[in-house]
């Protein structure tokens, strides 16, 4: 079966599961894009990806066992911004504060080459009432509660998130 | 090429993606049917991102151009 009304916008569905920096931006770029092409959005928050939903967002990056994650300089000249700095794993992982280094400088070179922070992103989400479910298994796994997310949020399982994916013309898993 | 005239102008340059076409999105809800927006771009993801942004929302791309590095785009609120 399709959709009851055929004259229904489309519909984007999405699952949130990570929390980090990095992978904070992708349901809220989609999410947003969708928006303004005028679709009906939904977006699942689940496991980590829960805690995009807290009113402060704390999301970090760690270069640590994501090897692909371009290590590089938001200042100087073009040629030193370019540079990918090879620095070990082993340093990485055993330098501390390196990953509160790592988020600051990807923070900054996001913000130099116009793109908007995340927390931009997910207001822009709220202003086109895309609609956000926090996932109540994940909340009662880690011990969240209500009143530790958005106030734009709902809460709601598995089957609350397919009953709005089935209708959706485009699902992903992020 | 004839001259299009705007009722609006809308400056997108140094935003990447998303910015782009959600800001145009919003421009575009404040106006008028009939009415037109320039906006102007510097994300070279710009050009098939409003047309496809055209195509979904039904609002008309009348012309995307490319002039000084920068991208250039009139869209004619058509819903």
């Amino acid at each position: 079966m399709s959709k009851s009304d055929p004259n229904a916008p489309k519909r984007l569905a999405l699952i949130a599961s990570k929390g980090t920096l990095d992978w904070a931006y992708p349901p809220f770029i989609l999410a947003s894009a969708a928006g303004a092409m005028g679709w009906e959005v939904g977006i699942f928050f689940t496991f980590y990806g829960l805690t995009l939903l807290k009113p402060k967002l704390t999301a970090a990056v760690t270069p640590v066992g994501n090897p692909a994650m371009p290590m590089k300089m938001p200042f100087g000249p073009e040629g030193f911004q370019s540079f990918n700095w090879p620095i070990p794993q082993l340093i990485m992982a055993n330098v501390p504060g390196f990953n509160a280094l790592a988020t600051t400088l990807m923070k900054q070179t996001f913000e130099n080459k116009g793109v908007a922070s995340v927390e931009e992103l997910r207001d822009m989400c709220v202003e086109m009432d895309v609609r956000m479910i926090g996932c109540q298994m994940t909340m009662d796994v880690f011990g969240f509660k209500r009143e530790d997310f958005i106030k734009e949020c709902e809460i709601g399982g598995a089957a609350t998130f397919l009953e709005y994916a089935a209708d959706a013309e485009v699902q992903l898993f992020v | 090429m004839d001259v299009i005239k705007e009722d609006l102008v809308l400056d997108c340059s140094g935003m990447l993606c998303p910015l782009p076409v959600v800001k145009t999105s919003k421009a575009i809800k404040g106006m008028e049917i009939g009415q037109v927006l320039k906006m102007v771009a510097t994300d070279p993801g710009a050009p098939p991102d409003m047309e496809a942004w055209s195509r979904q929302t039904g609002n008309e791309l009348l012309r995307s151009m490319q002039e000084n590095g920068k991208f250039i785009f009139y869209i004619r609120r058509n819903k």
